[in-house]
């Protein structure tokens, strides 16, 4: 009787694998790259025939001339092959010494800014270190730094921070954002006309 | 807080109840004998599969002989799992030339997946092979069907009345799979990758970025994974920080859609228990409960979150809110939703870092874990969970007023309340004790990430959300280290079979039971006194077990938070 079981467990494990571990996944891999291929591949971005990365996953900003995306603690940022928290409790000396410092640098890269303006999500660590967004109010506080590098209009900028603002599902769910690379192709794409 | 993330908390609580309804009475359909829409496809395969693996699907079975079954199937799965993990150097779909996983990494992450945890010592996208991951995907389907077989054991010790079996596993089981996880796990698939979840076999993208910079970006077929391991209440992500990567949760939409399919199941079942027993209004009483403490969590985990930390306000920036370890497109409001979800149902998929944390919002998810996974739980065993605490309700009562307990026409005797205090004791003995021992080891301290009281709340987050099966990490921790690999893998396999297969008894000697008549002295269990009743045993129960340890952790924190203090 135990015997029979096992055998027929042995056997409900192997078609298993075949039907719930390889026949779904590549049913679905079949669908997606035929109804949704842009998804299916990663939601990549080309510029001039070359990949500049994917709109969902996060890229490093440090020029002054882009809008910068949030802190990142994979090793090193932005590291799309490898997310990654910082996981520092709330009393954390490292974690109260790296906000300090990062208001600090944000203040010296953004002349005229106060410190009471600077978002709090700009100074502290996304969940995935990919974050892809920003808030509104993160994007409206750098314009001055970018519309002074780029020579472009403040007003033209906080415009397309507009037209870029995504807001929440059913009114209610998530929070407004700006997807920090799409924001800035839309700068190259001023400063190039 | 906003009224926006108040209000979903709401939202999502009646579309839960929506939910259970709908599901719970599909399923009654699937498992009870009745007539379902997707019956002319799967009929014939199903008898296929009877076929196949030679099973007699028609026998009942007693309590002893179905669990006899179900371990063993657990116990293959095991074996097979282990043996493929450990084979992904040799095996082809590894672009990314993974080489060998470790052997404690195996052995772990076979337990986890084995069981319903999907506690992950590793990271995806860093340590396995695309093939590798889809054998992790056949046991997210397996192992929440296992629970479901073990709630469907115990609801037909009540449902039934002097007799000796309890259904078929194999049944049980071959159908739990067929209409419930596939259906809806394909369905849930293709809407992810409809909302931007990636679904390939290509090597990991070499990109320029638009300042010059290179980046590599991890791919692989991640909404297959995604859309079970969230239906499964698994929780174990293609990458390392699961939902939050942007791949596994592209959007605020994508993250509503995963709630609603780890909510499906397990609402469904607690609809599914009162057409069972012929009482719907029972299931009623058991959603109320449940909903009462998951908005209590909820609330309270979002408030604490959006009143931020004090330490960081002090420093002079803009707003106040936590956003450590979180997501801008989900917000502070939808984040403490998953958290509190995924704590709530034995679920474990996040969306934020959870060891960043504000002390309060931690507790709420570590408390979550706490009362045994009650809180919707996981695929039928959070309704068991509850159904042993409703036990333990009826005899508090009865002692009150001096009469035998009676629960749903069973008189509930002395074995019937052992087996389920039993299964209660089970969590606090292995999170109290494991976690003891590890503060005091060398070897577990020496895995804390956190200093100060934070430290132990990694610890007591470990072994809550272990044995709770719930899979979710205070991801600071040195989880992978042979300690945490060792104890933590315990403490999965003491709160998936010891908690469970004393409650597998207690319906047996139930089924065996006649049906005592309702009189008028029998004590209702579906009114708002029996809730008040059965929510007060869970926190009375949760509150005693756990309070010091969370005085220790949590709670310390807190104060020492307000005090402006570092570690």
């Amino acid at each position: 009787m135990t015997l029979r079981s096992i055998w027929s467990a042995i056997r409900l494990m192997v078609l298993s694998s075949l039907v719930l571990g390889l026949a779904y996944t590549f049913l679905i891999t079949g669908i997606a790259s035929a109804v949704f291929p842009q998804q299916a591949a990663g939601s990549l971005v080309t510029l001039h025939g070359r990949v500049v990365g994917s709109r969902l996953i996060g890229q490093e900003f440090t020029s002054p001339g882009f809008f910068w995306g949030r802190p990142s603690a994979t090793s090193p940022a932005y590291n799309g092959a490898s997310s990654a928290a910082s996981n520092l409790g709330p009393t954390n000396a490292v974690l109260i010494a790296h906000v300090k410092a990062r208001l600090q640098a944000f203040l010296k890269a953004n002349p005229g800014v106060t410190a009471s303006q600077v978002p709090l999500s700009l100074l502290e660590s996304s969940a995935s270190g990919l974050d892809p967004d920003i808030t509104p109010a993160a994007a409206l506080i750098q314009v001055p730094r970018v519309a002074r590098a780029d020579h472009l209009s403040p007003g033209r900028l906080r415009s397309l921070i507009q037209q870029y603002t995504k807001g929440r599902f059913l009114g209610i769910f998530g929070h407004p954002y700006v997807n920090v690379l799409e924001l800035n192709l839309a700068v190259l794409r001023l400063r190039r006309p | 807080m906003t009224w926006q993330g108040v209000a979903q908390i709401f939202v999502l609580l009646a579309a839960v109840a929506v939910l259970a309804r709908v599901m719970g009475g599909y399923m009654f359909r699937v498992f009870e004998g009745g007539h379902t829409f997707l019956d002319p496809v799967l009929v014939p395969v199903e008898r296929t599969v009877y076929r196949l693996c030679g099973m007699r699907a028609d026998e009942e079975m007693r309590w002893t002989v179905y669990l006899r079954n179900l371990l063993i199937v657990n116990a293959v799965g095991f074996v097979l799992l282990f043996a493929l993990l450990g084979l992904q150097q040799f095996l082809p779909l590894n672009p990314a030339h993974q080489p060998r996983v470790p052997f404690w990494v195996s052995v772990n992450t076979a337990v986890s997946f084995v069981t319903n945890t999907n506690w992950q010592v590793y990271a995806g996208e860093t340590t396995l092979s695309y093939l590798s991951q889809i054998w992790l995907t056949v046991q997210q389907f397996v192992s929440p069907v296992t629970g479901i077989c073990l709630f469907l054991v115990i609801a037909r010790g009540f449902a039934r009345h002097q007799t000796g079996t309890l259904g078929n596993f194999w049944h049980d089981f071959v159908r739990a799979l067929l209409w419930v996880a596939l259906p809806l796990a394909i369905l849930g698939a293709i809407v992810l990758v409809a909302l931007g979840s990636p679904q390939n076999f290509s090597a990991y993208v070499h990109a320029t970025t638009l300042q010059g910079g290179h980046q590599l970006i991890a791919q692989g077929p991640v909404a297959s994974m995604t859309s079970i391991m969230q239906l499964g209440d698994n929780g174990g992500g293609f990458f390392n920080m699961n939902a939050a990567q942007p791949y596994a949760g592209p959007n605020v939409v994508a993250l509503v859609v995963q709630l609603l399919l780890g909510f499906a199941v397990p609402a469904g079942c607690i609809y599914l228990f009162g057409k069972m027993i012929g009482d719907v209004r029972q299931s009623w009483a058991f959603y109320a409960v449940m909903a009462i403490m998951f908005l209590a969590g909820a609330l309270l985990l979002y408030h604490s979150e959006a009143v931020g930390n004090p330490i960081i306000n002090h420093l002079g920036a803009a707003g106040q809110s936590n956003w450590v370890g979180k997501e801008t497109r989900f917000g502070i409001g939808s984040t403490s939703l998953f958290e509190n979800s995924t704590t709530a149902i034995s679920w474990g998929s996040v969306a934020a870092s959870n060891d960043s944390l504000t002390p309060l919002g931690g507790m709420v998810t570590l408390f979550n874990m706490m009362t045994g996974e009650v809180i919707f739980g996981s695929w039928g065993v959070g309704m068991v969970g509850m159904i042993a605490y409703a036990v333990l309700a009826v005899f508090l009562a009865g002692l009150m007023v001096g009469r035998t307990p009676e629960y749903l026409g069973k008189k509930i005797e002395s074995f019937e309340v052992k087996m389920s205090v039993l299964a209660m004791i089970v969590p606090s003995f292995v999170i109290l004790i494991l976690a003891a021992i590890s503060v005091l080891s060398g070897a577990g301290r020496a895995g804390i990430f956190n200093p100060g009281p934070h430290g132990l709340s990694e610890v007591l987050y470990a072994f809550s959300s272990g044995v709770g099966n719930n899979g979710s990490a205070f991801g600071g921790l040195n989880s992978a280290s042979p300690w945490y690999s060792a104890t933590v893998g315990l403490a999965m396999l003491l709160g998936r079979f010891p908690m469970y297969i004393p409650l597998v008894a207690m319906a047996g000697a139930l089924a065996r039971k006649q049906r005592i008549p309702v009189t008028a002295g029998t004590f209702p269990t579906h009114t708002p006194l029996f809730v008040g009743l059965l929510t007060g045993t869970v926190v009375v129960v949760g509150a005693l077990l756990f309070f010091p340890a969370l005085a220790l952790g949590p709670l310390a924190e807190q104060f020492v938070m307000q005090a402006g203090h570092v570690f």
